[in-house]
């Protein structure tokens, strides 16, 4: 017998397991290539095991009326009772914190503006990616800057009303600035203050402080205030990973750190979704809600199939925007009123209800569960009545 | 009883107008007083008989029915003078600040109320949206100074919570005053908004108009739903919303006189406030600025919005979820003895709950003798229902009579018996296998008995857990739930895709006393054990072995007569390979050619890696990767491959088997399976003392100033971190010596390695040393200023003083060492209390806010207004249940198992 040629075992594929997912076709041709080569496949026993695996696929196919959305958010709630709280664990890099666990569930769940602990992955481009000096420069025009990161101390000095910053010369070096540049800085942004640079001394004095406060807030306002880099980013870390360096920062400005040059913008991530929906859009919103989640299951050891992650991040991406799961979002906009009355604030929904005239159209599970009628899914979903005869046919 | 039921299609939500208010109104309410000094209800009062009866013998004038019977009907009060509805005060403020206050028209201009006409059309059924839109409206139009109606000047209105308006005005000489906008003002002036301009303010002009929010007339709830209780005593005591009622009255009633009276403006106002705050506080005792209405006792009074509201309120507690009848609880206790998907009902339980069976010509002889047995002897029925739907109890008098009269048609409450299908429930009901379907066993004493495999999907243990239980009472139900609920079609977690219902423990370990290696029966063991585990064979395979006469067979072999007899799979398992060349050797020559000889086998057998061949176990040892939950290979390819009755079969017979062994085997752990040799010893201490002078000489470094301090952090971050790192290390290495001195002859050691119970960490805790005790990933360091206990000096930043524990549990902790372990597990309790509240919570809202998703008839995802969520479930359309793991499909086992059929032997 001849032996069956790859071409011909491709054809197989395609025409007996056409109702197969293109990418569980290409994965069967490919391993039956592997075995033909161990075991001499026949031709008889390739198209038997492309008709099991079609068999196997279509026997495995979700049935309709499934309730998708209770199993996910069963799958996803209850392993998380199993999980710790508080942990703070290294990303790789032992400087940088990150949150994890059920916080950090919770904060992707609820959609929170701002992360607990955002965090950067900046990938470098070709011509600053091999050199751990050239990545180091690139950190450097990443990184925030402040005085109060380069202070050594500060004093406020009452009778003379002035700050006297004494800047650290070490790491005044590091951040690749000089206190001219400092000095010029502050004299652009605050109109309302003098500078004064001596060695490595910075005097504030302000034009217009009679009281206490006002230099105080002045002090607060210059302490923070931006001499270089992206604002929101604090520290940064040069790490090298693989045959790469990797620049990571404590703080995340995606925006702004995908124009910096030198940084290679494709690959460059961060934690915060909200970021990523203004910047790359929902889609990449709702894959970044799925990859945090899913990586967070996975560092506490549990098991959840992404089917069900993907329904909540999918549920969240909805309409176009980032929702939370909770009151503000998904459940507020519910269109049935009793959902939401039975959810939480439940006065004030039937208020508002009442008030616009809403009819709720009775199309949900818990408005069903409410007025003691079968439910929309699973096995409720069926329409179809038929009047069976109640007794059989007496024999004639 | 066969009539198509009728469905509520949709529900409409509006204002009551005060006409009708009066139209559904049974009597006007007048009298601030419930009864008479008789007990007998007052006319025109609060317990007014044409509102509906409450009390036994009285008749409803109204519908003429019973108590118990009629369902109450409305009255109302006609209110003195109008008074604004808090729950509605915000809106009105809206209004009023949107409406100009002479002709009543939004103050918008014409072409701005065509665009937003426009708008609100397409915002249509999107709350998000048209609640953008009001805000946005409003926003546009309060700042507005005249009408661009009529021209008339508008005056700024400030809102004072909970129900005040008040209007900046400007007199003739130019001088702003301040002047306080009476409910009736405010009515009036909402009156004047014509309909078409309301749309655009957020309300529906048929359901809703703004000045019904201004009441004038008071609905009065019917009597049924404000019952007044007898207490034992006789005093009658009344329910709050009657107590709120009667104080409205009182004070109507004195404004009307005053009123009549001509009594002076500031008394009339003073009235009209304090009816303002009765009826406030009667629609929510909650608003805030508004003192609480208390009762008598003190405690604030739980008026309308506290019925509805909370976990407790009707919403959540009465309509969400409800209290059933055909229900049990008790105790929870284990029997190894039934089957996974039977549940252990108490004799007195099953004679409680009963189910309806249809009286046919079939069963009617074995429901005839269940009747004559009667409620109180076991198998028996309760109660006989006739064709009418009266029901009659089953007593010793009607017993006869009953008999007599059962006819086809009829339908019989019998006992609960073997065999019927019952839910089975343990809270916290986190995930879908918290409730599973059972088969009835009726079983003395009384505790719920159940299998020990299933206690992992409920999360239950016998430390005094209690269960639920539950009758399903209609043929569709039953069918449901035994087509749908049963225990084996949970055996696989649609959470992983992978068993979560499992062998555990003893399971595991006599799973591996009976087919580790060296382990031989006789024929008396092994056909006892089999008939134990109801394995039904017809003979017994050959011996394995024959010494003097004797046969023995391995427990291999007897396993093997679990399996399906064309099963193939070859997998490591947790025992894992002591020689991993001759696994991965093993490995390949099965992979290379599919089905080896039985010399081959022999040679490269190992315990770590199992290999079963058309049902038989060749090779390999069965732990906690063959049936245990979340990784038991072999359950989850029986399971999946030959189905869930084969699965459940499988499980059953491989547990019992499993418990023979142990049993007869035995297996016992003790303080002396961690008894270490005195070289072993020695050695964990020099480890110790080790790791100690590590410690100092870090500190000493410390303390010089020798230390560099790690990029990003302090330098005393930087020596913890280092103590931490080096006392970790000290205790895995004595751990490993441990380890070392423990074989598998050790039972606490064969639990850990097979997965039965524990980890090898727990074993290194007894035997040979605890370790660093942590809070929040730390050393222990509050407590004292600059220690944790007074036992050290201050500020000592040794290991000791800062709780790393050099004992082991069974060495005995010193009294420092113990109080640091208690802190340490004081830490893990308040974690779990908190983390539970966390948790349950976030669940909440997930499955409130995608319980409506599922996937339709065309396999997209939809929510039930028909929005698509997905094109296709989880992008492949497959079933993670039903996935291998979460695959798509597994391609290998595919190809595996399809030449294994072809080619077989």
């Amino acid at each position: 017998m001849p032996s069956l040629s790859p071409k011909s075992i491709h054809s197989i594929v395609e025409s007996k397991g056409a109702a197969l997912p293109i990418n569980i076709r290409e994965e069967l041709y490919q391993k039956l290539l592997e075995y033909h080569k161990k075991y001499r496949l026949k031709k008889k026993e390739v198209e038997a095991i492309v008709k099991e695996a079609v068999e196997e696929y279509e026997g495995a196919l979700i049935e309709p009326g499934e309730a998708v959305g209770t199993v996910a958010a069963q799958s996803m709630g209850e392993p998380s009772t199993q999980m710790t709280l508080n942990t703070f664990h290294y990303a790789g890099v032992a400087e940088i914190n990150v949150t994890l666990g059920l916080p950090r569930i919770i904060e992707l769940v609820d959609a929170r503006k701002n992360p607990s602990t955002p965090i950067m992955m900046v990938y470098l481009d070709e011509e600053h990616r091999y050199d751990k000096k050239k990545a180091e420069e690139v950190a450097r025009r990443i990184e925030g800057t402040t005085i109060l990161n380069l202070a050594q101390s500060i004093t406020t000095d009452i009778i003379n009303l002035e700050i006297i910053v004494d800047i650290e010369p070490e790491r005044l070096e590091k951040s690749g600035l000089t206190m001219e540049d400092i000095q010029k800085k502050l004299k652009s942004s605050f109109k309302t203050a003098e500078f004064e640079v001596d060695g490595y001394t910075l005097i504030v004095r302000p034009k217009k402080a009679e009281k206490l406060s006002d230099l105080r807030k002045i002090a607060e306002k210059v302490k923070s205030h931006r001499l270089k880099g992206l604002s929101g980013v604090n520290k940064t870390v040069v790490r090298p990973s693989g045959e790469e360096y990797v620049i990571y920062t404590e703080g995340s400005n995606f925006k702004q750190v995908l124009k910096v040059k030198g940084v290679d913008p494709t690959r460059t991530r961060t934690n915060n979704i909200h970021e990523i929906a203004e910047v790359l859009g929902v889609e990449a919103a709702r894959n970044a809600i799925v990859e945090e989640i899913v990586n967070t299951m996975q560092e506490q050891g549990l098991e959840v199939d992404v089917r069900h992650i993907m329904l909540v991040a999918d549920m969240m991406t909805l309409n176009g925007t980032v929702k939370a799961i909770g009151r503000h979002g998904i459940v507020g906009g519910k269109a049935s009123v009793l959902a939401r009355a039975a959810f939480e604030i439940t006065t004030q929904h039937l208020f508002e209800a009442a008030e616009r005239g809403e009819s709720d159209p009775l199309s949900g599970v818990v408005e069903n569960v409410l007025i003691g009628q079968p439910v929309p899914v699973g096995t409720g979903m069926v329409k179809l009545t038929m009047r069976l005869p109640i007794q059989p046919k007496e024999k004639e | 009883m066969h009539s198509i039921k009728k469905v509520i299609g949709k529900i409409e939500f509006g204002i009551l107008a005060p006409q009708e208010i009066r139209k559904m109104s049974a009597a006007e309410i007048t009298v601030p007083d419930t009864y008479d000094d008789d007990g007998y209800p007052i006319d025109g009062g609060l317990m007014d008989k044409r509102l509906g009866v409450i009390d036994p013998g009285l008749r409803c004038e109204t519908c003429g029915a019973r108590a118990g019977e009629c369902p109450g009907h409305f009255g109302h009060i006609e209110l003195a003078r109008p008074v604004i509805h808090v729950g509605f005060a915000k809106t009105l403020f809206r209004v009023l600040q949107s409406t100009c206050r002479e002709c009543g028209r939004i103050l918008l201009t014409d072409e701005e109320i065509e665009e937003y006409m426009h708008k609100f059309e397409f915002a249509e059924g999107r709350r998000s949206e048209i609640n953008r839109l009001i805000k946005e409206i409003h926003k546009k139009v309060k700042e507005r100074k005249t009408c661009p109606h009529c021209g008339a000047p508008q005056f700024p209105i400030k809102f004072e919570k909970p129900t005040i308006y008040w209007e900046t005005r400007i007199d003739e000489e130019g001088n702003e005053y301040k002047h306080r906008m009476m409910p009736s003002e405010v009515r009036d002036r909402l009156e004047k908004i014509p309909d078409k301009d309301l749309s655009l303010l957020g309300f529906h002009p048929e359901n809703s108009r703004p000045e019904w929010m201004v009441l004038t007339v008071l609905p009065v709830p019917p009597v049924t739903t404000r019952p007044s209780i007898t207490l034992e005593n006789g005093v009658r005591a009344e329910d709050d919303l009657t107590h709120k009622l009667v104080d409205i009255i009182r004070i109507n009633n004195r404004l009307k006189t005053n009123i009549e009276a001509g009594a002076p403006q500031l008394i009339i106002e003073d009235l009209w406030d304090l009816l303002q705050y009765h009826v406030t506080t009667y629609i929510n005792n909650e608003t805030s600025g508004v003192p609480a209405a208390k009762h008598k006792s003190g405690r604030p009074l739980k008026t309308l919005s506290q019925r509805l509201k909370g976990k407790e309120g009707r919403f959540r507690g009465n309509l969400s979820g409800k209290r059933v009848n055909f229900s049990a609880r008790t105790v929870i206790s284990p029997d190894p003895m039934i089957s996974i998907n039977e549940v252990g009902v108490p004799l007195a339980i099953a004679m409680e709950l009963t189910i309806p069976e249809k009286v046919t010509e079939f069963n009617m002889e074995k429901l005839k003798k269940l009747i004559s047995n009667g409620p109180d002897k076991y198998p028996g029925a309760n109660y006989v229902i006739d064709p009418e739907g009266r029901r009659i109890r089953i007593m010793e008098t009607n017993r006869e009579t009953v008999l007599e009269m059962l006819d086809i048609g009829w339908t019989v409450e019998r006992h609960l018996m073997d065999g019927d299908i019952v839910l089975f429930n343990r809270q916290p009901s986190l995930h879908r296998m918290s409730i599973m379907a059972h088969r009835v066993r009726v079983m003395p004493y009384k505790t719920f008995r159940l299998n020990l495999s299933v206690c992992p999907p409920y999360n239950a243990d016998f430390d005094g857990d209690e269960m639920n239980l539950h009758v399903p009472q209609t043929e569709e139900a039953q069918a449901e739930a035994r087509i749908l609920m049963e225990v084996q079609n949970h055996i696989i977690s649609p959470r992983y895709g992978g068993p979560l219902i499992g062998g555990i423990q003893d399971h595991i370990s006599g799973g591996y006393l009976l087919t580790r290696e060296g382990a031989y029966f006789t024929r008396l063991e092994v056909e006892q054990m089999l008939m134990f585990a109801g394995v039904d064979v017809d003979e017994l395979p050959e011996p394995d072995r024959v010494e003097k006469g004797v046969e023995f067979w391995s427990g291999k072999t007897i396993f093997s007569l679990l399996l399906p007899k064309d099963l193939t799979i070859w997998y490591e398992n947790k025992v894992g390979c002591k020689d991993k060349e001759k696994c991965e050797k093993l490995k390949k020559a099965i992979e290379e050619k599919l089905v080896l000889s039985d010399e081959e086998i022999r040679e490269l057998s190992d315990d770590g890696f199992v290999y079963i061949r058309n049902g038989k176990l060749l090779s390999g040892v069965i732990d906690k990767k063959a049936y245990g939950r979340e990784d038991g290979r072999l359950l989850d390819l029986i399971v999946k491959e030959y189905g869930t009755e084969r699965g459940k079969q499988f499980l059953n017979q491989v547990t019992k088997l499993a418990i023979w062994v142990i049993t007869h085997k035995g297996f016992t752990t003790a303080i002396d399976d961690e008894d270490l040799p005195q070289d072993a010893i020695e050695r964990i201490r020099e480890i110790i003392r080790e790791a100690e002078n590590n410690v100092n000489r870090l500190i000493q470094a410390y303390e010089m100033g020798e230390l560099d301090a790690h990029p990003g952090k302090t330098l005393e971050e930087t020596l913890e971190s280092l103590i931490m790192q080096k006392l970790a290390e000290a205790r895995d290495q004595a751990g490993d010596i441990a380890s070392q001195y423990l074989g598998m002859g050790n039972h606490a050691v064969i639990m850990a390695k097979t997965g039965a119970r524990g980890k090898i960490l727990n074993i290194t805790q007894m035997a040979a040393m605890l370790g660093q005790q942590s809070i929040r990933g730390k050393r222990l360091y509050r407590g004292y200023r600059g220690r944790v206990t007074t036992h050290f000096k201050p500020n000592d930043l040794g290991a000791e003083a800062k709780g790393f524990v050099v004992n082991s549990y069974k060495s005995g902790l010193t009294p420092t060492e113990y109080f640091f372990h208690a802190m340490g597990g004081r830490e893990g309790l308040v974690d779990t209390a908190v983390r539970t509240a966390q948790s349950g919570y976030m669940q909440r809202r997930l499955i409130n806010a995608l319980q409506d998703l599922k996937v339709d008839y065309d396999g997209t995802v939809r929510d039930p207004s028909g929005i698509i969520v997905q094109f296709r479930y989880g992008e492949d359309g497959v079933d993670p249940m039903k996935s291998w793991g979460g695959k798509t499909l597994n391609v290998d086992r595919v190809i595996v198992r399809t030449l294994l059929k072809m080619r077989g032997e």
